[in-house]
C-alpha cells in the first residue's frame, strides 16, 4: 500500500462556516500513488437536508464508511421518524470510527450541518478512530490540509454572508490543491442555507 | 450452572393465547395500583406504596424511578421484576446517549424496553415479566410530554390518562369522566391522587403513596413533603 496509507489515493476536503450558512468543499482526484485515474471522484455525502460529511484518505474506505454511515442513518430516520441532526450525525460517525480503534479504518472526516430553523452552524473534523472536535469555524482534511489551512485561515471572516462564504472556500481549496500532486484535478463546492443547498463545479488546473 | 431450555416456556393454547402472558396479566391486575396522567405540560406518575407491616421503614425502596434526566418508571405487579427492567432501561438510555450524544425519546426508549420484554415470551427457558410498566417522559424534539404503557407481552400503548394493577377498571373509568386536555401539570397531580384514593383502604399519607413528574425540566420524584403538601390541598 505504499509508505502512508493516507496519501495514496490522495484528496482533499474543506470545510467552512458563515452567518447562518455553511460550506464544504473537495477536490475530484482519484489517483493511485503517481497516477491520476479518475477526475470526478467527489469526497461529499448527504446525509439529511442539511447535513454533509466529506471523507478523505483511502479511497475504498472513503466508499465503505459512507456507505456504511449511510446504513446507519437510514435506519435512523426509519426508528425515529425524524431527520437527522448535525451532532447527531457526527457522533455516529465518530462511535462508527471507533467501533474499528484497533484495525481502523483509513479516512478522515469533516462533518458540516445547518439547523434550519435556528440558523445555528455546525462543522466538525474527526480523525480515523473518532476524536471528536469542538464545533469549529474551519476544518480541512487531506493531503493537502496543511496547505489548504492556511488559505482558510488567511480568507475567513466571521459571519460571512453565502456569497463572500463560497468565494473564500473556493479560492482556499483551488489554491491549495495546487501545492499537492495527489489532489486537485477539479472541485465541487457545497454551499449550505436555510432555505436551499447550492452545488458549484470549479473548474482549476487539470494536472 | 444450569442448561439453558432451548424451547420457549410461553406457548401458544389451540385458541391463539399466550396463557403465560395471561397469567402475567393477572400478577399484574393483583399489584398494587398505578396510575399515570399526562397533562399539557408534563406528565405524573403515582403509585399506592403500602408496606406490609408497621416495622418496615420504607423510606429508601422506590417505586417510582428515574430512568434517564428526562424519563420515569412506575410499576404493577411483581417488584423484583421491575427492579430488572429498571436497570436494563437505565442501561438502553445510556447506550442510546453513548452513540447519539441526545437525550433518547420516549418514543425510542419505550421501544426498546417493549422489546425486552417481547424477548422473554419467545426465549428459551424464561418466563414473562410479572409487571406492566408506566413510563413517562418529554420529548425535547416535538416539545412534548409523553406517557406510555408497556405489557409483559412486549405491546406498548400511547396513553392520555390510565390506570394498572388491582382496580384499574374504576381508575379508568374515574380517569375517563375528569380527564381533559387542557389540564395542567398541578391539576394532574392532584387528579391522579384522588384516582388512588378511588381504591385505598385506610388513611393517605405521604409515606404510603409515591408520585413522580415529568416535565420540560426533567423526571423528578416528589418529596414526602411535597407529597403531604398535596395531600393537604385534597383535604
Amino acid at each position: 500500500m505504499g509508505d502512508d496509507i493516507l496519501s495514496y489515493n490522495g484528496g482533499v476536503a474543506l470545510a467552512m462556516k458563515g452567518k447562518e450558512c455553511v460550506a464544504i468543499a473537495c477536490d475530484k482526484r482519484y489517483g493511485v500513488q503517481n497516477r491520476t485515474i479518475a477526475t470526478n471522484f467527489t469526497k461529499i455525502f448527504q446525509y439529511s437536508d442539511h447535513c454533509f460529511v466529506a471523507f478523505c484518505g483511502l479511497a475504498t474506505d472513503v466508499q465503505t464508511v459512507s456507505e456504511r454511515l449511510k446504513f446507519r442513518t437510514n435506519l435512523y430516520e426509519l426508528r425515529e421518524q425524524r431527520k437527522l441532526k448535525p451532532v447527531v450525525l457526527y457522533n455516529m460517525l465518530t462511535n462508527l470510527l471507533y467501533e474499528r480503534r484497533f484495525g481502523p479504518y483509513f479516512v478522515f472526516a469533516l462533518v458540516v450541518g445547518l439547523d434550519p430553523k435556528t440558523g445555528e452552524t455546525y462543522v466538525y473534523d474527526s480523525d480515523n478512530i473518532g476524536a471528536v472536535s469542538d464545533n469549529v469555524n474551519l476544518a480541512t482534511v487531506g493531503t493537502a490540509s496543511e496547505y489548504i489551512f492556511g488559505l482558510g485561515e488567511l480568507f475567513f471572516k466571521p459571519n460571512m454572508n453565502s456569497d463572500e462564504l463560497f468565494e473564500a472556500t473556493s479560492q482556499a481549496l483551488l489554491n491549495g490543491v495546487d501545492r499537492d500532486s495527489a489532489s486537485g484535478w477539479g472541485a465541487v463546492v457545497y454551499v449550505i442555507e436555510k432555505d436551499k443547498v447550492t452545488v458549484r463545479e470549479l473548474k482549476g488546473r487539470q494536472d | 450452572m444450569s442448561e439453558r431450555y432451548g424451547f420457549s416456556l410461553t406457548t401458544f393454547s389451540p385458541s391463539g393465547k399466550l396463557v403465560q402472558i395471561e397469567y402475567a396479566l393477572n400478577a399484574v391486575n393483583a399489584g398494587s395500583p398505578a396510575v399515570g396522567i399526562k397533562a399539557s405540560n408534563g406528565v405524573v406518575l403515582a403509585t399506592e406504596k403500602k408496606s406490609k407491616s408497621l416495622l418496615h421503614d420504607d423510606r429508601t425502596i422506590h417505586k417510582v424511578e428515574s430512568v434517564c434526566k428526562n424519563m420515569g418508571l412506575v410499576y404493577s405487579g411483581m417488584g423484583p421484576d421491575y427492579r430488572l427492567l429498571v436497570q436494563k432501561a437505565r442501561k438502553l438510555a445510556q447506550e442510546y446517549m453513548l452513540v447519539y450524544e441526545e437525550n433518547v425519546p420516549p418514543t425510542q426508549l419505550v421501544k426498546r424496553i417493549a422489546d425486552v420484554m417481547q424477548e422473554y415470551t419467545q426465549s428459551g427457558g424464561v418466563r414473562p415479566f410479572g409487571v406492566s410498566l408506566l413510563i413517562c417522559g418529554y420529548d425535547y424534539d416535538e416539545d412534548r410530554p409523553f406517557l406510555y404503557q408497556c405489557d409483559p407481552s412486549g405491546s406498548y400503548f400511547p396513553w392520555k390518562a390510565t390506570a394498572i394493577g388491582r382496580n384499574f377498571v374504576n381508575g379508568k373509568t374515574f380517569l375517563e369522566k375528569r380527564y381533559s386536555d387542557q389540564l395542567a401539570l398541578e391539576d394532574a397531580v392532584h387528579t391522579a391522587i384522588l384516582t388512588l384514593k378511588e381504591s385505598f383502604e385506610g388513611q393517605m399519607t405521604e409515606d404510603n403513596i409515591e408520585i413522580g413528574i415529568c416535565d420540560k425540566e426533567g423526571f423528578r420524584r416528589l418529596t414526602p413533603a411535597e407529597v403531604k403538601d398535596y395531600l393537604a390541598q385534597i383535604g
